[in-house]
């Protein structure tokens, strides 16, 4: 069980990553634009204007487009696990499985068929249904990204399960603890919310373009006020519900809060970095080295951020790894210690279960059965799989760096749909030049941030694939890795051709504009 | 009320529950068995665009089954799902890859600007139309035949050839393999014949009505041909029984058989299906004035009781569902791969949603298809693929 095949398991994770990533440069638009869709054709349907009939139309020809594409990547990603991950998708199919089986039922359902009302609905049913199919595709997407942002919370916050040492897998005991679990909620709301954004991005920099063009001024300027406004309110709430998922990490999962901010010495009254460098960075080894190059720090902003108490303690990475008594904090190979004896436990139970030994099964049981002793022992089961506590740690520069450039970004989108809203009202907008090009420029920015978001998220936790209790590498399916890397490319060639004809598409259906409408 | 039901009746729901959903994937693959025909049925430019259209308003459905059905094995045996997604790597994966570049092709193929040409998007919908029929009919042939696996004590899965699943298909040294070809070109002929009786049931075209007609006949034969090759060998095979009471997998001459003898309602639903699916092929080939457009319910709903009956043969009355010949004790029955009764139970409640979506696809299936598609909306309607 300890000889891992690296090869293997890093291609799997280069093919998980490429393949997420890919699905997740489609999805955000569609969970927002969805939304926005659904505004404007109420419009429609309240004031008849056509006008906003055809502003509808355009929008929807391009979430056909990216749709389409969201979905031939997305199934790959369903059938992935079992098929790279499969020693993972047994483990917990118990409890993973559920959420993605109901987003199935419930929401891809809902919106593949209310899709078709949308598309060809126009001239078939009346208004008022497909005005109601339009906002059930909307709330259809957006459940999709409930079940499987449940699914996921779980991975980083095990919780509203039991393990049953007879099958030796996790089990499920408490639905609606899987469902209502802090890590889910959060992910949940900060990344609808956030993708709201990306799109209102979008429609705010595809229309700055027709601005600039001096052509459909009118379908811009409606489109920029539907979508500015959507994106402001948006920013706000994510902002608070990215803060509200720090707060939960830094309760869940303190080894990426502390290398988001790439903290390595905890203390009281933590600085927030607010933009920094890493340079000639300290390693674990060697943790006395000058880290930053250059930093801008707010004070005790980190404490209150963990905590909400300026004066409060966060742990850094070097406290986590070597154990900090002052505050309680148990070392790494402390825990490696106590997986280790779940772990031998586990294996003599199978032993004892083989001789039918039933005294020795007893005792052996009661451990599983024993709340202490699963939190103080069980509760590290996946650490025994490692023997040097350096190897658990994530990647920092990587986990710091897309934190603060998707921070950064939330902040300056929020300033920017302000000072198009501003010009908006003041009616000055389509003079505005530079501040057009600025809104067209940063379409691939909200791109940028959606896909650091996710990278924070799952480089964040490494090397875990279900915190604490399940390491990456024990999670892959045993494989020769050539099948792995050969399937890699052949993902990489065919979602990166599907991705140019995407582009390609949309640039000549924006070119077309909407006056021809739809093909 | 789910919570008082014993595990071993969850379990089955919850088999029942994937074979129904099994059952609906091979009657809507009607998609994908009309994809094929793209290039035989029309002929002219027009009436290309008018079959692709009135499938396009379609594909999702086989699309959103084929994802459920994976996360509703996943959740209900996960085990199953790890064993044979893991360990038939390439099987699926080329499977997979036929799906993707469908999902993008009705979108795509008539749109300006689009990259790779209008004719690779037509191809991608042809590759799709083949490997998705006959891949997915061969692999549930494995069912009765089984694979070669083993499962260790951690439940870990090891495939003992390296062609991951391939060999299924393609090594012919094992007279298991022509069982298993037969249903996966039962199927994609019967996907065929579904699609021609769709295309007569929703689209307006004397020509293309004609050559439909014609091509139902052509492809009804050899779907017969195959159907009656495979049903009998498994009917005659040495089945993968379960002791009930020591959960000993051994096998058992005429396994698939007896259990059709033993469960005289799958039986009965077997035949009902089968002689469905011919009587909507014989009266829409030999009364097509009067029966074409009804065809592809009769003979569809045929194909959901068939498939749904042979998958039930394949699990129920204590036979393994995904058995290994290599190491039979390895086999996956519905009590070895299931997931916890809590889970089962919980998932059960969620099940009670079906029938409201099922009520809402139909009635928008309506709404969409209340007109058939006739040349001159392909003209009109600004969207069309
Ligand atoms: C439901 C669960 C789930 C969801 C919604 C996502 N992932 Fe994930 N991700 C995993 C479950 C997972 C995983 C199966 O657990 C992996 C595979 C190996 C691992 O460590 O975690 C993983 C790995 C993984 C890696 C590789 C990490 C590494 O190299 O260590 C990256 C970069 C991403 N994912 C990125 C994403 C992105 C951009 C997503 C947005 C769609 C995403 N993941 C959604
Ligand atoms: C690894 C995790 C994921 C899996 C297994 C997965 C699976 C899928 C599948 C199978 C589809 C196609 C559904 C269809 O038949 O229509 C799909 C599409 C979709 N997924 Fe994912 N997905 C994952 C991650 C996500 C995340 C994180 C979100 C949102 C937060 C999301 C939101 C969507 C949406 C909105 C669609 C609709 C089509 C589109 O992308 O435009 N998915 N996904
Ligand atoms: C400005 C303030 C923001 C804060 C404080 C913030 C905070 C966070 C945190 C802490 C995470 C990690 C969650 C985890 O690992 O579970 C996260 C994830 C994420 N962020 Fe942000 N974020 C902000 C802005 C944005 C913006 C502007 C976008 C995109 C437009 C975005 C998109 C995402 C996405 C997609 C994820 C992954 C999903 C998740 O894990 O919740 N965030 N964010």
């Amino acid at each position: 069980m300890e000889n891992f095949d690296l090869t293997l398991i890093d291609w799997s994770r280069a093919q998980f990553a490429l393949t997420a990533l890919y699905h997740w440069l489609f999805v955000p638009l569609t969970l927002g634009i969805t939304f926005i869709l659904a505004i404007m054709e109420t419009i429609y349907y309240k004031t008849g204007d056509p006008e906003w009939k055809k502003i509808t139309k355009f929008w929807m020809t391009l979430f056909g487009i990216n749709f389409a594409i969201g979905v031939a990547t997305g199934i790959i990603l369903e059938f992935e696990f079992g098929t790279n991950w499969s020693n993972y998708s047994w483990f917990v199919g118990d409890i993973f499985g559920a959420p993605l089986a109901i987003e199935g039922i419930m929401a891809f359902f809902m919106e593949s068929t209310f899709i078709a009302i949308m598309f060809f609905g126009w001239n078939k049913v009346s208004k008022g249904f497909h005005l109601t199919a339009t906002w059930l595709t909307a709330i259809g997407s957006n459940l999709s990204a409930l079940w499987i942002l449940v699914a996921n919370g779980w991975m980083q916050n095990p919780v509203g399960m039991q393990f049953n040492p007879d099958t030796a897998r996790n089990e499920m005991v408490d639905f609606f603890e899987v469902l209502f679990n802090p890590a889910a909620v959060n992910k949940f709301l900060h990344t609808i919310f956030s993708s709201y954004i990306l799109a209102a991005i979008f429609v705010v920099g595809i229309s700055a373009w027709f601005l600039l063009k001096k052509k459909e001024i009118l379908f811009a300027k409606r489109s920029i006020v539907v979508a500015a406004i959507f994106g402001l309110i948006f920013s706000v709430m994510t902002i608070f519900t990215g803060d509200e998922s720090a707060r939960e990490i830094s309760k869940s999962q303190p080894m990426k809060f502390a290398s988001m901010e790439g903290l390595y010495h905890g203390t009281t009254n933590a600085p927030l970095v607010a933009f920094g460098i890493l340079k000639d960075a300290p390693t674990i080894e060697n943790p006395e080295k000058k880290d930053f190059a250059f930093k801008v720090e707010i004070p005790g902003m980190l404490s209150y951020m963990a905590n909400l108490k300026f004066d409060s303690f966060v742990p850094g990475i070097y406290d986590l790894v070597h154990g900090n008594v002052d505050q309680g904090i148990i070392s790494y190979s402390e825990k490696i210690n106590r997986g280790l004896v779940a772990r031998n436990t586990l294996s003599e139970y199978k032993l004892a279960l083989k001789g039918n030994d039933a005294v020795l099964i007893d005792s052996l049981r009661s451990n599983f059965e024993n709340k202490e002793w699963m939190e103080g022992y069980f509760n590290y089961f996946g650490y025994s799989y490692f023997s040097n506590p350096h190897d658990i740690i994530p990647n920092v520069p990587i986990t710091f760096y897309s934190f603060h450039i998707m921070v950064i970004l939330g902040g300056y989108f929020m300033a920017l749909f302000i000072i198009v809203l501003f010009f908006v009202m003041k009616d000055t907008l389509a003079g505005k030049r530079w501040l057009l090009w600025i809104a067209l420029w940063t379409m691939p920015l909200g791109y940028l941030a959606s896909e650091s978001g996710w990278i924070i998220a799952e480089m964040g936790r490494q090397p875990w694939v279900i915190q604490d209790l399940m390491p990456t590498m024990t999670a892959v399916s045993n494989i020769d890795s050539n099948s792995v890397i050969i399937t890699f490319w052949l993902f990489f060639a065919v979602f990166t051709a599907l991705l140019i004809a995407e582009i390609k598409i949309m640039l000549k259906q924006i070119k077309i504009g909407p006056n021809e409408g739809g093909h | 009320m789910f919570e008082t039901l014993d595990y071993s009746i969850l379990q089955h729901y919850w088999y029942a529950i994937n074979a129904l959903l099994g059952a609906l994937l091979v009657f809507l693959l009607f998609v994908q068995g009309g994809q094929t025909l793209i290039y035989t049925v029309a002929k002219s430019e027009l009436e290309k665009k008018m079959l692709i259209n009135t499938l396009g308003r379609k594909w999702e459905f086989t699309f959103t089954t084929l994802v459920t059905f994976g996360g509703a094995f996943f959740a209900s045996f996960p085990l199953f799902y790890s064993t044979s997604f893991g360990g038939a790597y390439w099987v699926w994966m080329i499977i997979l890859f036929a799906f993707i570049v469908q999902a993008v092709s009705y979108q795509y193929r008539s749109k300006p600007n689009n990259f790779l040409g209008q004719k690779t998007y037509e191809l991608f919908l042809i590759f799709n139309g083949v490997i998705a029929t006959v891949f997915l009919g061969t692999a549930v042939a494995t069912f009765f035949t089984g694979s070669g696996f083993h499962i260790d004590d951690m439940n870990r899965t090891f495939w003992d050839s390296p062609f991951r699943g391939l060999e299924l298909a393609l090594d012919f040294t094992r007279y298991a393999t022509f069982i298993n070809l037969s249903l996966g070109l039962a199927v994609f002929f019967l996907s065929r014949v579904l699609a021609n009786l769709y295309f007569l049931n929703t689209i307006d075209h004397l020509e293309i009505n004609q050559r439909a007609h014609k091509s139902l006949f052509n492809n009804a034969i050899p779907f017969l041909v195959f159907f009656l090759f495979f049903l009998v060998n498994i009917l005659l095979i040495d089945g993968f029984a379960v002791n009930p009471d020591t959960k000993e997998v051994f096998m058992e001459p005429n396994k698939y058989l007896h259990n059709l003898l033993q469960m005289p309602i799958v039986l009965i639903l077997f035949l009902l299906g089968v002689v469905m699916v011919l009587m909507g092929i014989l009266r829409a080939y030999f009364v097509p004035k009067k029966c074409s457009s009804k065809g592809i319910w009769i003979s569809g709903i045929g194909t959901v009781f068939t498939v749904f009956g042979l998958l039930l043969i394949a699990g129920y009355n204590n036979t393994a569902y995904y058995p290994s010949y290599s190491d039979l004790q390895s086999s996956i029955t519905i009590f070895n791969s299931s997931s916890s009764k809590y889970t089962l139970v919980a998932m059960s409640y969620v099940s009670l949603m079906v029938p409201f979506v099922l009520a809402y696809i139909v009635y928008a299936w309506r709404a969409v298809n209340n007109k058939k598609i006739d040349a001159a909306e392909m003209n009109e309607e600004s969207h069309t693929y």
